[in-house]
């Protein structure tokens, strides 16, 4: 296995591939890359610096605050139990960073708050019928509604089974619970409580993974533990390499920095 | 509001898609002048500077149709309530400029000759017991060796890199391709290695993913591909992988005869019963109504768009499955997946965040009637393929079917085989039946008010015979990888809208020599409105064990052929 340092904006092969770009498309017709890299005018110091360090701290304490984490749409126990829901889904473990430490929770929230959170590009006209497998979801409920009303569930499912809210129970308790409403074991009037389930591990996974602009993936933190080198302008020098070629990965921040 | 009577043109375009973008080329650059109506936004390749992010591309669909407007209706049977795909899941469908065109990967395959005359074929070599009750396979009306010039067209314009031979077994070209093939990957050659080692034909994946600068004859030029892994669902910021946007559109556009007017969703094809006299659409913005009168109307949208605009504009006749009379709806198919081996390494990684969308090898051998099907419970086959698209982490996430879905073990294991698992997969080709049909669906309606199009559509015993089949294929090549393990996936089950599959749709308004039960002919030429063509995948009877757009590429230039022809001299041309 090599390392490699990944292209930073600046550097030969950025300017090669440029000029490269430029002098094949022509401008003429097809626009190309060049136009949209050309400077924004950001903070560029210190941008070249090596990745920041992974912290499992929790981030109100880092020095950097990062203003964007702030709740858009869950109340704070809500937000609470979606921070240790997730952080079972995806637990931190000597691969790296769970759930909690990449700002998964955050990611779900500011979803929530956004188109996706209402279905806006969904059909969600009725008439409602109950569906077979095949036909796909055919609840009422939009996401924003599901995954509210399921996070109360949790905390009164786990109320009733542990005398205790959910954030409050252990990790295997907290596992059981998971695991009931994964099942539809659970019997709480109107929640259908493995569509929540389903809906919440799919956002939890997306929070780990998704660029860290959307709040989550903090650091590039999801991407580092598979080695998945995220947003690359170019493997034309690499793809036909026969070794594994790990590179520090790049963000759309990143991008838009690139001058 | 009063509809908004516009001066007649010759002829106007319902969607800027593939078909509409080659159509109004070619048509302009002969001097007719042309509108083309395209319901989404204008687009370019500026539009996708910030295009690698998966979440808002793949995970939240961003170029794609906005369901709350207009969607599909599905059912497996008739005994079935059909219900509205209130969210992505099986197929795709594109929106804006350029269409599905623009998000596509590239992969680009002709189809076979035996496609084209898959009737007479298979009654030759087996006899017409071969073909089980209800399916309704018939002969497209044009020969391979027919379409094959504009095969060489589509591939010219799009710069289309390619092997320099392909394997006896596929259709002749007459051309070679427009560029060299695409790089080879060491993953791609472990599975020619051993694809060749088992006495099949391996060749690289032909690609709309320029492998080089190219400059078509159009004067156009593009780009390399820089193999950044961001095609399928996604535009592309160099313009390297084709599309309408960047190949066909600036040539219309460029001849001064082109009018494009995004934002304009066509409602309804006005006729008289045997000719069309224009389109209504109204603009998705103002809700303005316009009527455009035209000598020649030609629909170019996907699948759906195609069949359901007839359908409302009560052009053609609706197919009824219990008569097997009509033609509007007819021979709905798709595309049959699930054949496949994973192949997992221990002591090795691969570098699979690289890739384009049409990198790969694939082989024929077991596709079509290459192969003898006497002792088969199916006909035709699968194009078999490793293809190296570039790997996303939200999307992808390998864990094998023992492990939990979420927890400790589930995030090492995808963790651990993030890079270490290659799939080697068939593309099964899909057969028509009686019962598997489109029409409009009685209860649910658009934004619009009007109704949405029902899809009634299963996998049947054809395609968990040729799943069964092709998947020992793709395990034996598997094995042969020096991989630790592999496993296989050899079944089918009932159809579900639920996971993505394949933005393959195809039929509906099928071409042919039968003006009864097709809609068009071989000039794609509509037998009921001579001055009406119609032009997709919704021409394909069957679909082939490949990627569509090849074909939907010649026979858009046939179909520009046949306008042209139909405005020089009139009537139906055959």
């Amino acid at each position: 296995m090599t390392k490699q340092q990944s292209r930073q904006p600046k550097d030969e092969s950025r300017r090669r591939f440029l000029k490269y770009s430029g002098a094949a498309i022509g401008g003429a017709v097809v626009g190309g890359v060049i136009g949209g890299l050309v400077g924004r005018n950001l903070n560029k110091a210190g941008k070249n610096e090596a990745a920041p360090p992974e912290s499992t701290e929790s981030p109100a304490v880092q020095r950097d605050q990062d203003y964007n984490q702030a709740l858009m749409f869950f109340s704070q126990e809500q937000f609470q139990t979606a921070e240790a829901a997730a952080e079972r889904i995806y637990p931190q473990d000597n691969n790296g960073p769970g759930a909690k430490a990449l700002g998964v929770a955050f990611f779900i929230d500011h979803q929530m708050a956004g188109a996706y959170g209402f279905n806006a590009r969904e059909y969600m006209s009725p008439p409602f019928y109950k569906a077979e497998a095949s036909q796909g979801y055919q609840l009422t409920f939009k996401r924003r509604e599901l995954l509210a009303l399921g996070l109360d569930a949790l905390n009164e499912y786990s109320q009733q089974k542990h005398a205790k809210k959910f954030p409050k129970l252990t990790p295997e308790e907290q596992d059981a619970v998971l695991t009931a409403f994964e099942k539809d074991e659970v019997d709480l009037k109107d929640v259908p409580a493995s569509a929540f389930f389903a809906m919440f591990r799919n956002l939890a996974i997306e929070g780990v993974y998704a660029d860290p602009l959307y709040g989550g993936n903090r650091n590039m933190g999801g991407w580092r533990m598979r080695n998945y080198p995220g947003n690359q302008m170019s493997y034309t020098n690499e793809i036909e390499k026969e070794e594994f070629i790990k590179m520090e990965p790049l963000s759309l921040h990143d991008h838009l920095q690139m001058g | 509001m009063m509809a908004n009577k516009l001066p007649k043109v010759p002829v106007v375009i319902v969607g800027m898609g593939w078909v509409g973008g080659i159509i109004a080329a070619e048509l302009t650059k002969a001097g007719i002048n042309v509108v083309g109506l395209e319901r989404g936004k204008s687009r370019s390749t500026q539009d996708y500077y910030h295009v690698h992010d998966e979440l808002r591309y793949a995970s939240r669909y961003e170029l794609m149709q906005d369901l709350s407007k207009e969607t599909v209706t599905f059912r497996n049977t008739e005994k079935m309530r059909a219900l509205p795909m209130r969210s992505y899941g099986s197929f795709l469908m594109g929106d804006g400029l350029g269409g599905a065109g623009v998000h596509w990967n590239g992969q680009y395959y002709r189809f076979l000759p035996y496609d084209f005359e898959i009737y007479t074929k298979t009654v030759e070599r087996y006899g017409k017991n071969k073909i089980p009750k209800d399916m309704t396979i018939r002969d497209w009306g044009i020969t391979y060796d027919e379409l094959e010039p504009y095969f060489v067209k589509y591939e010219q314009m799009s710069g289309i890199s390619g092997p320099p031979e392909l394997p006896d077994h596929v259709g002749h070209m007459s051309k070679p391709f427009a560029t060299p093939p695409m790089k080879t990957t060491p993953a791609m050659k472990l599975f020619t290695d051993a694809a060749t080692k088992l006495g099949y034909h391996p060749y690289i994946i032909p690609s709309a993913n320029l492998s080089q600068d190219y400059a078509n004859p159009d004067g156009i030029e593009r780009a390399a591909c820089q193999y950044c892994g961001f095609c399928e669902r996604f535009g592309c910021e160099y313009g390297s992988k084709a599309d309408p946007v960047v190949t066909v559109l600036p040539v219309a556009q460029k001849s001064g005869k082109f009018e494009l007017r995004t934002h304009s969703n066509v409602t309804e094809i006005l006729h008289d019963g045997k000719k069309a006299t224009g389109v209504k659409y109204v603009n998705t913005l103002t809700g303005q109504e316009s009527v455009q009168p035209a000598d020649v109307v030609v629909l170019a949208g996907y699948v759906f768009t195609n069949v359901r605009l007839l359908l409302l504009s009560k052009l053609g006749k609706p197919y009824d499955p219990k008569t097997e009379e009509g033609s509007v709806g007819r021979n709905y198919a798709y595309q049959v997946n699930g054949a496949s081996t994973s192949v997992y390494y221990e002591d090795r990684e691969f570098n699979l965040a690289m890739g384009a969308g049409a990198l790969g090898s694939s082989l024929d051998d077991f596709n079509g009637d290459n192969f003898d099907h006497s002792d088969l419970k199916f006909i035709h086959g699968a194009n078999i393929r490793f293809t190296q698209t570039g790997l996303r982490p939200i999307q992808y996430q390998p864990a094998s079917a023992d492990t939990p879905r979420w927890g400790q073990a589930f995030k090492q294991e995808t963790i651990h085989n993030a890079n270490r698992i290659l799939g080697v997969s068939g593309q099964g080709a899909s057969m028509p039946y009686r019962y598997h049909y489109l029409d409009l669906d009685p209860e649910y309606r658009d934004s619009l008010g009007l109704p949405l199009i029902r899809l009634t559509f299963d996998f049947l015993e054809q395609d968990r015979e040729l799943v069964k089949f092709i998947a020992q294929r793709t395990k034996e090549i598997a094995e042969g990888m020096g991989a630790a393990k592999t496993t296989m996936n050899d079944t089918i089950k009932q159809y579900n809208i639920v996971p993505y599959q394949s933005t393959h749709n195809t039929g509906g308004t099928i071409m042919g020599d039968d003006p009864d039960t097709t809609v068009v002919n071989n000039y794609l030429q509509m037998w009921d409105a001579e001055n009406v063509f119609i032009c997709g995948a919704s021409n394909f009877p069957h679909n082939g064990g490949y990627n569509p757009t090849a074909t939907v590429g010649a026979l858009a230039y046939r179909t520009a052929e046949g306008i042209e022809k139909y405005i020089g001299k009139g009537g139906s041309l055959v």
